[in-house]
Formats: C-alpha cells, sequence, structure tokens
C-alpha cells in the first residue's frame, strides 16, 4: 500500500509533528498570570495555564509531571518556557522536556516576584519564537504519526457511522505502521470481555482487564443513583439506544476490525512502539484529550452525535459526525459530515478515505474547527485530593 | 432512499436512519457487504431506533455489530420496535 506523505515537524528526537507551538508552561496554578503575561508580550506564543501542581503527592503527583513533561514534550511542540513558583519541581519539569533535545529554559518567582520573572521570560520566549519562526516543515511519512481517539457527545449516529468511519481510518493506519491508541475506560463497560480479546496477547488482555476492573470499583464505590444504574443515560434511550453492551460495541467501532492492541498505556504515558495501543482514560473529553497529548499525540479524531465541541491547545482535535442535525446547527465545529453512509449514497470504506484525507491536509498544516475556534481545553487528571 | 441500515450479516436488528411508520415496507441496507434488505415494520420506528429482522422468544439474545447486546425479555416479530420493553441487558 503507498503510504501518503504529508510536510511535517521532525523534531530533535525523530519525533514528527504536525504544528510549531512556542509553549508558556506553568508549573503550578500560581504561575499561572506570570505565563499570559510572557504570552500576551511574545505574539505566537501560547500559555496553558491550569489548575493544579500544589501539594499532589503519591501517583498523583507522579501523573502531574508526566502529564507536564510529555505536554512539553509533545512533537507539535518547537520550545518551552516554564514557570513555576519555586525552582525545584520548575527544574523537575524542565529537565523531562530537556531530554528531548528540544529547547526548555525554566523561571521562578519566588525571591524576584512575577514582574521579574516574566521580563526573563519574555526575553526568552522572544528568542524561541524568531527561532520556531524559521524552522520549515519537511517530508514526512503518515506512518510516523501518532493518532488518538475518543467520541464525544455520543449517539445512534456515532455507532452507525462517525465511530465506525474512526475505525477504517485505524484500520487503514495501522496497516501503514503508524501508532494509534485508544482509551475511554468507563465506556468499555459492556464489552469488556470483547475488548480483552482484541489484545495482541492473553498477558495485554489480562492488564487491560486489570485496569478495566480498578477503574469499576472507582466508580462503583462512589456511585450515587445517577450512574452504574442508569447507563445508558435517559438521552441514550431516548435516541435508540436499549442497552449497556450495545452503548460499549458502539463505542468500540472506532477501534477498526483489524489490529489488535500492543499494549496497556497507564494515563499520558507515551507508547513504546507502533500499532495500536490502549490507555487508561476518563470518558471525559477535556480530561482525555490532554493525557493523549502529553502522551505525544499529535493528531486526533472526535467522532461526535449531538456535537462536541472539545478541542486543545496542542493537539489538533479533526472533529466528524454523521449527524445532519449536528452538521447543519453545529457546523463551524464539524471538520467532516459523514452523514452520507446513513443515505446509503457513501460506504465506510468511502468515509474512512475522506477522513484519512482530513488527517493528511491537518498534518499539512490545515487548521481544526476546534483550532480556529480557540478551544485550548487543557485540564488535567487528578486521581485525589491534595494534601 | 435507505431507511435502516444493519452492522453486520448476523446481526437481528437494523437501525433506522429515518422515521419509519407502521406498515411499510422499510428498505435496507447491510453494512458490511452493502446487499440489500428489506423489513415491514410492525410499529413505528423512530429514527436511531432498532427493526427487528427475525421472531425472537424470551430469553433468546440479540445481535448487533455482530455482537450479544442483551436478551430478549418479551416476544419480538419481524418487523417489531426492538427497545426497553422486550430487550433488556443481561448484566444487571
Amino acid at each position: 500500500m503507498e503510504i501518503p506523505k504529508f510536510q511535517g515537524y521532525r523534531r530533535e528526537n525523530g519525533r514528527v509533528g504536525v504544528r510549531n507551538h512556542v509553549l508558556i508552561l506553568p508549573l503550578d496554578d500560581l504561575s499561572n498570570a506570570a505565563c499570559e503575561a510572557v504570552a500576551n508580550n511574545m505574539k505566537g506564543t501560547l500559555a496553558i495555564p491550569h489548575a493544579y501542581g500544589r501539594l499532589q503527592f503519591g501517583e498523583d503527583l507522579e501523573l502531574f509531571f508526566r502529564t507536564m513533561i510529555g505536554t512539553g514534550a509533545n512533537p507539535n511542540v518547537a520550545a518551552v518556557v516554564v514557570i513555576g513558583i519555586e525552582p525545584g519541581w520548575t527544574d523537575k519539569i524542565v529537565q523531562g522536556i530537556a531530554e528531548t533535545g528540544k529547547p526548555v529554559k525554566g523561571f521562578s518567582i519566588e525571591r524576584q516576584g512575577d514582574i521579574n520573572a516574566i521580563a526573563q521570560a519574555s526575553r526568552q520566549a522572544k528568542e524561541y519564537m524568531h527561532w520556531a519562526s524559521e524552522l520549515q516543515r519537511t517530508e514526512c511519512s503518515l506512518d510516523e504519526l501518532y493518532v488518538s481517539t475518543k467520541c464525544g457527545e455520543s449517539d445512534t449516529t456515532s455507532g452507525l457511522a462517525s465511530n465506525p468511519t474512526v475505525g477504517n481510518v485505524f484500520d487503514k493506519l495501522n496497516e501503514m505502521g503508524a501508532t494509534t491508541c485508544f482509551g475511554e475506560t468507563s465506556e468499555i463497560m459492556g464489552a469488556e470481555h470483547v475488548c480483552k480479546e482484541r489484545a495482541a496477547t492473553p498477558e495485554v488482555g489480562e492488564a487491560f482487564m486489570k485496569t478495566f476492573n480498578a477503574y469499576n470499583d472507582i466508580i462503583l464505590q462512589n456511585k450515587t443513583d445517577d450512574l452504574s444504574g442508569s447507563q445508558p443515560t435517559k438521552g441514550n434511550i431516548i435516541g435508540g439506544l436499549t442497552t449497556i453492551e450495545e452503548k460499549a460495541f458502539g463505542n468500540l467501532q472506532k477501534i477498526g476490525e483489524k489490529a489488535s492492541y500492543v499494549g496497556v498505556l497507564k494515563p499520558a504515558e507515551a507508547p513504546g512502539g507502533k500499532g495500536l495501543w490502549y490507555m487508561d482514560t476518563s470518558s471525559a473529553a477535556a480530561e482525555a484529550v490532554t493525557l493523549w497529548a502529553a502522551s505525544g499525540a499529535v493528531v486526533h479524531l472526535c467522532p461526535t452525535g449531538q456535537g462536541n465541541i472539545i478541542g486543545n491547545p496542542i493537539l489538533p482535535v479533526i472533529k466528524l459526525s454523521a449527524n445532519p442535525l449536528t452538521c447543519e446547527t453545529m457546523s463551524e465545529h464539524i471538520d467532516l459530515n459523514v452523514s452520507a453512509i446513513l443515505r446509503g449514497e457513501m460506504t465506510l470504506d468511502e468515509t474512512g478515505d475522506g477522513l484519512l484525507d482530513m488527517v493528511v491536509r491537518t498534518a499539512n498544516g490545515r487548521l481544526t474547527a476546534a483550532e480556529v475556534l480557540g478551544h485550548r481545553e487543557f485540564v488535567l487528571t487528578k486521581l485525589y485530593i491534595s494534601a | 432512499m435507505v431507511q435502516f441500515l444493519v452492522h453486520e450479516k448476523e446481526d437481528t436488528v437494523g437501525v433506522a436512519t429515518v422515521d419509519i411508520k407502521a406498515g411499510e415496507v422499510a428498505k435496507g441496507l447491510f453494512m458490511d457487504t452493502q446487499n440489500p434488505v428489506e423489513a415491514k415494520a410492525l410499529k413505528d420506528i423512530p429514527l436511531g431506533h432498532k427493526i427487528a429482522l427475525k421472531d425472537a422468544n424470551v430469553g433468546d439474545t440479540v445481535i448487533k455489530y455482530g455482537h450479544d447486546i442483551g436478551k430478549v425479555v418479551a416476544e419480538i416479530k419481524s418487523g417489531d420496535h426492538v427497545h426497553i420493553h422486550n430487550l433488556k441487558t443481561k448484566r444487571w
């Protein structure tokens, strides 16, 4: 099969990105203001404020650092300025990002205040902008991409058309030798036995079940009347979904029919090689997409029924829908309309080719609907309360 | 004009892509083979809802996406509306 080419950014570590951001990354919630000031001073840079980074501990702290370092390390990012309240943890993030070989520098606020930190960080950000703006796109091959997927605001058109269109593209990408990833642990309930069988080895299948059961235990521990007893939701039922099994199989359409997943990833963990991977994520769109960005994904596919409008600061989110009403009433959010499937006018292979073409165009630089509309949801996953 | 789609050839239900009226002979399409199929609707089937492609007794399994999506809890005739009144999860 001929593997499509595109013009991308090949980074210092050989990884390929499709965007060229200079990121102003706050270590913690206290540093958001300084980061936003720097991004306001230096045009073209991107600050990504967030709510955490203080008094976290244990596995929750590990996930925090994995997410922050992974976000800076993402190949869609050219260079990073990190600002933190104190130098210790700031430097930990700087060192983690520096392993990719990309330019990164940290600044801290204690002992000098916001204004001096902003001045120093702004000078560095300006230099990075000059440097990054001269980087050229070079020819890359689609098998060098890492693509993630998650559905949002699903309805019956998702299971019929938009999810299996993504599945068709995942089959094609995996055949080319690309890296792909799915997750949404809680939404697999009802099809977990089939998901287990899709693992490449029994060990990987067991690892999936361990992750699935652990997540399910948390949900059961904390459930109220409105959760486990009510899947599918009332909205799902009105739309025609009857059982949780049916909902879960609709969700699993996104992973296609051919590939087995080769490994189970912790939240925000980078895949260790090519092929289809499973990542333990929430089903909440902004949290999940942030985790995939931190794991190094450079393009994300989001099939939606009722019209989820999720975006991410560094990871382009391509949105497709087969719901004619959504495509009409929320047209500015939808990159690809696949409702022709519902009319029997196109096959999944044809809409899959259409979506693959949109992946190539996005990789070449076409901004997605979410990017143009300014959707930059950067939402950290928190495992438990802070100390 | 297609009125319902069937994911896979083993499936015992199709999904309406338009509102189907009781008494209509609805035209469907298998998504895997692209083969046509017809079903006479016994009830109104709203868009997004399921239409039975064969008869089923209480305790039988309903297949969609080629997989078990639950058990029949009230007799189903070909052309019936399949939903919470005659199909239930096997989980709880």
